[in-house]
C-alpha cells in the first residue's frame, strides 16, 4: 500500500503538473524517477515536519497540489499546529501521506504508533480523513484526490495487506462501500475503516458459520462520513459494531456514534465499539500481536460481537 | 553612500518622524480606537518598515490583489496587522473607514489578519512562526513558475523563539532562495518583556547568517535606509536575505515606548486614544 502511494504520487505527476512530492528524511532512493525527471517538483526536505507543512501550504496557495510524506505520528502530532492553520484554516489541497497507521510500527514502540491519528485529524475543519483497505483500493483513492479541494489525510497500513475491495464497487471519496449485505434488515452490522475491513470480513465469516446475518460496510473514508450508508445499515439492526485500529475516543466509532445517536435518537440500536484503549501500547513484537492483545483479531471481533449479543439479551 | 551599518553603529529612533509616518500612526490609532483594543507596541514599531515596503518597493495592482506577477507580502507576525490594515487603506485595497470596524463582529479586519476576508493579504497569521515556511513554498513555485515575484516575510523578534522558523530558515538556505527575504521587526521587546531576558536572539546577525541568508541590519525607523536596503534586494545573487531591523517598541508614543504593557492594550477608551493622538502631535 505505501509503495503504491508514493508510486501513485509520480503518475499523478506525469498526468498533471501541478503535483509535488515532499517528504521529510525517507527511503533513500524514494521516487528517483521522479526526482530525475522532474526534479522542481521533488523535494526531501529532512526532519523539519512544521516547515514542510508550511512549505506546501506556500506551494499550494500558489496552485500547485503538494503529497507530503512522513510517518504518521509525525505527520499529525508533531506537526499539528501548521496543519490545522496552514492547511485547515486556508483549506488548501495539501495531502497528508502518513507511514504506518496504527499499530503497524509496533516493534518500534509508542513515540511511532499513530493511535489517535484519525481522532486529532478528524477534529479540524474541513480535514478531509481518510484510510483505505489495500493496494487497490488506494489506486481508486489516489486517482481521486487530484481534484478534492480541501486537505486530505491519507493513513498507510502495513503493505501486502490481502486484497478484498472490488472494482465494481466504484470509489468516491466520502461514500461508504458495502463489502457484504445480510440477508435481513435485522442483523449484526460490522462498519469499519482501514486493514479493519478485512479482519471484520473474517470476522463475518465466523459469525455466519454461527448462523448469524451479518452485514459489513467499509468506510475508506472517516470524514465526511457517509452518514447515508451508517444510518441505512444500522436502523432496524440488531447490533452495531465498528471496528477500528487507533483509539476509541473520538475516532471512528465516536464518528458513527454520533452520526446514530443525533439523527435516529432512541431508537438507536445497540452499538458495541471496537478499537484501542486509552492507554499507549507498552509491548512490541508485530503488529498481529498487538493486534490480539487489544482483540481486533477476526475471531477476536467475532466473539466481542456475539458476547455483546448476550449481554444485550440479558439487559432486554 | 550606503546608510546601512554595522549593528554597534545602530542607535535607533534618534531622528523624528516626518509628516508620514506620524500620519500612518495617527490611522493606526483610529483602527485602535474602531476596536478599542490592539497591539499598540507591535504595530508602531513596524509602520516605517510596512511604509516603505508598500510606497516603494512591493509590486501589486489594489483592484486586482491576485494578480499573478505580484510580490507577495506575508506578514508573519500577525498580532502587528494594524500597520498592514493602515497601508491597505492608503494603497486602495480597503475603504478607511473599514479601519473603524477593526474587531467588530462583522468586521473584515480581525486582531490578527485572515486571507479569505481582506483583499491584498497573502496568508492568515497569528500563530507565530508559520509565515517563513508559507514564504520558502511560494519561493519555490516562483521559481518553478519562472516568475520574479518577490516573497517578503516580515517576523517579530519574539516570533522566531518559534523553532519552524529555523526549520524554515534551513530549508530557504538550502534551496538558495534568492527570491525570499526574511525581515526581522527587531524592538526588542516581546510580550513578556525584554527579549535579551525572554529569550536571548544574540548574535541575531550571524545566525540568519549561520543559516545561509545574506543578512543585513538597518535603522526599522530610516525611511531611507529602509528604502536603500530593500532596492538592493537580493542582497546576494544565490541566497535569501535577512533584513534585521532596529525598531523600538511602541515608537512614536512617547509614553508606551519600550514598554511591554503596551504590547496589546484592550479597554481602550476615548481618554486613551486622546493621549495617543496627543503623544503623536
Amino acid at each position: 500500500m505505501r509503495a503504491t502511494c508514493q508510486n501513485m504520487v509520480y503518475d499523478l505527476a506525469k498526468r498533471d503538473n501541478r503535483v509535488i512530492f515532499i517528504g521529510s528524511d525517507l527511503s533513500p532512493g524514494l521516487l528517483a524517477q521522479m526526482k530525475k525527471e522532474m526534479p522542481e517538483r521533488w523535494y526531501m526536505e529532512g526532519i523539519t515536519e512544521a516547515n514542510v507543512i508550511g512549505m506546501a501550504a506556500g506551494l499550494a496557495m500558489e496552485g500547485y497540489i503538494p503529497y507530503v510524506n512522513t510517518i504518521a505520528t509525525f505527520i499529525t502530532r508533531r506537526c499539528y499546529e501548521q496543519v490545522a492553520v496552514d492547511l485547515c484554516l486556508h483549506e488548501l489541497p495539501v495531502r497528508l501521506i502518513g507511514n504506518g497507521g496504527g499499530l503497524v510500527y509496533a516493534p518500534l514502540g509508542p513515540t511511532h504508533l499513530a493511535i489517535e491519528d484519525i481522532a486529532i485529524m478528524r477534529a479540524l475543519p474541513n480535514m478531509t480523513v481518510t484510510a483505505v483497505c489495500e493496494a487497490k483500493e488506494m489506486v481508486r483513492l489516489m486517482n481521486c484526490t487530484l481534484d478534492w479541494p480541501h486537505p486530505i489525510y491519507i493513513r498507510l497500513a502495513k503493505g501486502g495487506d490481502p486484497v478484498v475491495s472490488v472494482e465494481e464497487n466504484g470509489f468516491a471519496i466520502g461514500k461508504a462501500i458495502p463489502m457484504r449485505r445480510a440477508r435481513g434488515r435485522r442483523s449484526i452490522v460490522l462498519m469499519s475503516t482501514g486493514v479493519m475491513t478485512t479482519n471484520c470480513l473474517a470476522a463475518a465469516d465466523l459469525l455466519s458459520k454461527d448462523g448469524h446475518d451479518v452485514s459489513v460496510v467499509h468506510f475508506h473514508t472517516v470524514k465526511p462520513l457517509d452518514e447515508e450508508a451508517a444510518l441505512e445499515f444500522a436502523d432496524g439492526a440488531e447490533l452495531v459494531v465498528t471496528v477500528e485500529e487507533g483509539t476509541r475516543i473520538g475516532g471512528f466509532g465516536s464518528a458513527v456514534t454520533d452520526v446514530l445517536v443525533e439523527k435516529l435518537g432512541v431508537a438507536t440500536p445497540p452499538v458495541l465499539r471496537i478499537g484501542l484503549p486509552d492507554a499507549f501500547p507498552h509491548k512490541y513484537g508485530l503488529q498481529e500481536e498487538l493486534f490480539e492483545i487489544y482483540g481486533l483479531t477476526p475471531a477476536q471481533i467475532a466473539a466481542r460481537t456475539v458476547k455483546s449479543l448476550k449481554v444485550k439479551d440479558k439487559v432486554a | 553612500m550606503t546608510r546601512v551599518r554595522a549593528m554597534h553603529e545602530i542607535d535607533v529612533a534618534t531622528a523624528p518622524l516626518d509628516e508620514r509616518s506620524k500620519y500612518l500612526r495617527r490611522l493606526v490609532v483610529r483602527t485602535l480606537h474602531g476596536g478599542e483594543r490592539g497591539h499598540v507596541g507591535s504595530s508602531m514599531s513596524l509602520v516605517e518598515i510596512m511604509r516603505v515596503l508598500y510606497d516603494d518597493i512591493l509590486r501589486f495592482r489594489a483592484d486586482e490583489p491576485k494578480w499573478r506577477w505580484r510580490d507577495r507580502m506575508i506578514l508573519s507576525k500577525g498580532h502587528g496587522c494594524i500597520a498592514q490594515y493602515v497601508m491597505l487603506a492608503e494603497k486602495g485595497f480597503i475603504p478607511y473607514e473599514v479601519l473603524d470596524t477593526f474587531c467588530r463582529r462583522d468586521s473584515i479586519l480581525g486582531g490578527h489578519p485572515e486571507a479569505a476576508k481582506i483583499p491584498g493579504v497573502e496568508a492568515s497569521t497569528g500563530s507565530l512562526g508559520h509565515g517563513l515556511s508559507y514564504g520558502v513554498g511560494m519561493a519555490l513555485a516562483a521559481r518553478i513558475d519562472k516568475r520574479d515575484s518577490r516573497i517578503i516575510v516580515v517576523m517579530g523578534d519574539g516570533e522566531i523563539n518559534e523553532g519552524s522558523v529555523w526549520e524554515a530558515a534551513l530549508s530557504a538556505g538550502k534551496h538558495r532562495l534568492s527570491n525570499l527575504t526574511a525581515v526581522v521587526d527587531y524592538n526588542k521587546v516581546q510580550s513578556a518583556g525584554p527579549t535579551s531576558e525572554v529569550q536571548d536572539l544574540e548574535p541575531l546577525l550571524d545566525k540568519w547568517r549561520a543559516f545561509n541568508f545574506a543578512a543585513v541590519e538597518v535603522d526599522g525607523h530610516d525611511v531611507e535606509a529602509l528604502r536603500e536596503v530593500f532596492r538592493r534586494l537580493p542582497l546576494a545573487p544565490d541566497r535569501p536575505s535577512a533584513v534585521i531591523c532596529h525598531t523600538v517598541k511602541g515608537k512614536g508614543i512617547a509614553f508606551a515606548e519600550n514598554d511591554a504593557n503596551w504590547h496589546h492594550k484592550s479597554k481602550i477608551g476615548k481618554d486613551v486614544v486622546a493621549q495617543l493622538y496627543a503623544a503623536l502631535e
